[in-house]
């Protein structure tokens, strides 16, 4: 059994969104009321790709954190239009959405977020008991998306046991499980030293790209940036500017 | 899901143990303190209760427990026993007199006058002698506790241990000399101090001169008469209150229940016991939620419908409570099996064990329902907070 999974195939309703895994047109977002009222998204125009590791970079407070929210459909926009693989979650019930979400998105934490009192082959496993799968089948899955992530010999180590790196490996390992079609990072690298970030990176780029799925990738650390398919720079709630990245040429010896 | 809630839970082991704790403390206090006062409650009609041989007692219509003795003319007695339907009816005396010891401290003694022809109303058990004895001169049985409590002889030499008082010991109730002729063991009641039995005759004789002197009569339906419909009759005929045991017993537990602080005293445990219980395990509880709120938030994130989590914590909750409850209860039993033999009053029925468990769950859904509240209205977006 091929351990990696495989995206469900994308529905393709018009030629010229074919490739189009996000969609993102003047998205506004606003936090507070009043005197506190903060502006953190002012207008986002932004398409992700299937197939490409974007990665949302720019300083701290500019709104990539509320950006990528909107796009995993855990935060609503105030105003624009946000289309996930042409879905709009506007349109969607808070159930419908929920359960959508479980089924094509993956998420990638900051601090890792692994339940304290799971091994790691149970917090894998996760999304898929979410979706009541057979507890059996999850876990296989679970221990084989473990071993690529080269965590053998740790699928029944609690997240207290592991390091860092090794943590965020079974973060991935998580948000890869189900399939999803869509995969979200917040700061995947902060939490961790500069090698270890770039072997979460390799790793990432490596297993979890897939022809169908889009990968974005929030970030502020530059050391990471050459991994990026696309870098699109974010200020003050808008897209400054996209540029192409070096796609997975990772920085010379860094890379495991 | 349910695996995983319960992992999440017991991994937690300060807080878990915390938990149930709270909950065992709950269960613990509203069993046992409901327990003492049904024990207690029970214990003041337990004199009647023991007093097995009556159907129906005759009394003033005022009289409210055993020792509230409004005394009625002799002469009723033979009305009683007129009436058709009377297989039986004895004469009963009752009265709290004053004893003088050897040491001439006075001590109070209950004293019970059974019936000289059938010494009907006598105690459950006789460790020492017989009830028939009382047919001797002067006799009287006292219970074992009141002889070795408050009848005991003092001690022999300085310092040493008073002697229990016993068969062929004199002693003076209200100046009149009685002898022991035999020791008895009573039940548990309410009626605290020494417990004396003698004939009715010999009691009234004890006590100082009284126009009226009978305390109760006891009465013996005949076979296949309607007990409710010879009260009523019996009650016309005397002019007095006529209870079956049953009435007499109600009568006597809803005085204490109303007129004494007692049940207010032991409901404010139990009440005590629920704050205290809902406190400890619902702040635990909350507490254990909110530590895990980020981890509640990843899961919703990650697909898990309100619907799932509020399943998971509802899962959370009833397994410390199973485990709380079983506990507590289990201590209660245990605390009551080890007083079994003293004098405390303890009374475990089995509804009790129902209104416990009813109590944890409510604690439970409380603790459960605020954690429930606040999971789901998570937004899932706090994943994403660092
Ligand atoms: N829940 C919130 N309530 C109020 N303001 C918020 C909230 N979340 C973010 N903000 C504000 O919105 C702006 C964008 O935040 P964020 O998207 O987290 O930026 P970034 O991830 O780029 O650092 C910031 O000014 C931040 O202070
Ligand atoms: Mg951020």
């Amino acid at each position: 059994m091929d351990p990696a999974p495989v995206p469900a195939p994308i529905e393709r309703p018009h030629e010229d969104e074919i490739d189009i895994a996000v969609h993102c047109s003047d998205v506004m977002k606003a936090y507070g009321a009043g005197n506190t009222r903060v502006l953190a998204l002012r207008g986002v125009d932004l398409n992700v790709r299937t197939g490409e590791m974007l990665m949302l970079v720019g300083p701290s407070g500019c709104g990539k954190t509320t950006l990528i929210s909107v796009i995993a459909g855990i935060l609503d926009q105030d105003a624009g239009e946000c289309l996930v693989f042409g879905e709009d979650f506007r349109r969607m019930r808070t159930r419908d959405k929920t359960h959508w979400r479980g089924r094509n998105i993956g998420f990638v934490f900051q601090s890792f977020n692994l339940l304290p009192t799971l091994t790691a082959v149970e917090n894998v496993a996760v999304p898929l008991l979410i979706q009541h799968q057979p507890r059996a089948m999850a876990m296989a899955r679970a221990s084989a998306l473990l071993e690529r992530v080269g965590l053998k010999e740790r699928l029944r180590s609690l997240p207290s046991q592991l390091s860092g790196g090794q943590q965020q490996r079974v973060a991935i390992a998580r948000a890869l499980v189900h399939g999803p079609r869509l995969i979200v990072c917040d700061e995947p690298t902060s939490a961790l030293d500069h090698e270890t970030g770039s072997s979460v990176m390799g790793l990432l780029r490596e297993i979890a790209r897939g022809e169908n799925r889009a990968l974005v990738i929030v970030t502020h650390d530059a050391r990471i940036f050459p991994y990026a398919d696309r870098l699109a720079q974010m200020d003050d709630g808008r897209i400054k500017s996209i540029s192409a990245g070096q796609g997975a040429a990772p920085p010379q010896g860094t890379h495991p | 899901m349910n695996r995983i809630a319960i992992k999440m839970l017991v991994g937690d082991r300060a807080k878990y143990i915390g938990i149930i704790v709270g909950l065992t403390f709950a269960s613990l206090l509203i069993t046992q303190q409901a327990s003492i006062f049904i024990g207690l409650m029970t214990r003041t009609y337990g004199a009647v209760s023991a007093n097995g041989l009556a159907d129906i007692w005759i009394m003033d219509e005022n009289v409210r427990f055993f020792d509230d003795v409004k005394p009625m003319s002799d002469m009723l007695l033979q009305r009683t026993r007129g009436v058709p339907g009377v297989a039986w009816a004895v004469p009963f005396y009752r009265n709290i007199l004053n004893c003088r010891m050897a040491n001439g401290k006075v001590q109070h003694v209950n004293l019970n006058g059974l019936d000289d022809g059938t010494l009907i109303g006598g105690p459950p058990e006789m460790v020492v002698g017989s009830l028939s004895d009382l047919r001797r001169a002067d006799s009287i049985i006292v219970d074992e506790t009141g002889a070795a409590r408050e009848l005991a002889r003092p001690a022999r030499e300085p310092g040493g241990p008073s002697v229990p008082l016993a068969v062929g010991d004199v002693i003076e109730i209200n100046d009149h000399r009685a002898t022991v002729v035999g020791i008895c063991r009573t039940v548990r009641s309410f009626q605290w101090g020494p417990q004396v039995y003698t004939t009715y005759s010999r009691a009234v004789s004890f006590a100082p001169p009284q126009r009226k002197s009978m305390s109760f009569i006891l009465v013996k339906a005949k076979p296949g008469q309607s007990v409710p419909d010879l009260c009523q009759s019996l009650r016309g005929v005397t002019g007095l209150e006529a209870r079956t045991q049953r009435e007499f017993e109600k009568e006597i537990y809803d005085y204490f229940y109303y007129y004494t602080g007692i049940p207010i005293n032991f409901g404010i445990a139990v009440i005590l016991g629920f704050i205290v219980g809902t406190a400890i395990a619902g702040q635990t509880f909350y507490n254990f939620t909110l530590d895990n709120l980020k981890h509640f938030g990843a899961l919703k994130a990650m697909g898990a419908s309100n619907g799932m989590l509020l399943r998971m914590i509802l899962l959370q909750s009833a397994v410390v409570g199973f485990i709380g409850y079983g506990l507590g209860v289990g201590i209660a039993s245990l605390f009551g099996l080890l007083i079994a033999d003293s004098e405390l009053a303890f009374r475990l029925p089995w509804w009790l064990l129902l209104v416990s468990a009813l109590s944890v769950g409510v604690i439970c859904m409380l603790s459960a329902g605020i954690s429930i509240l606040k999971v789901v209205r998570l937004e899932p977006a706090i994943v994403f907070k660092g």
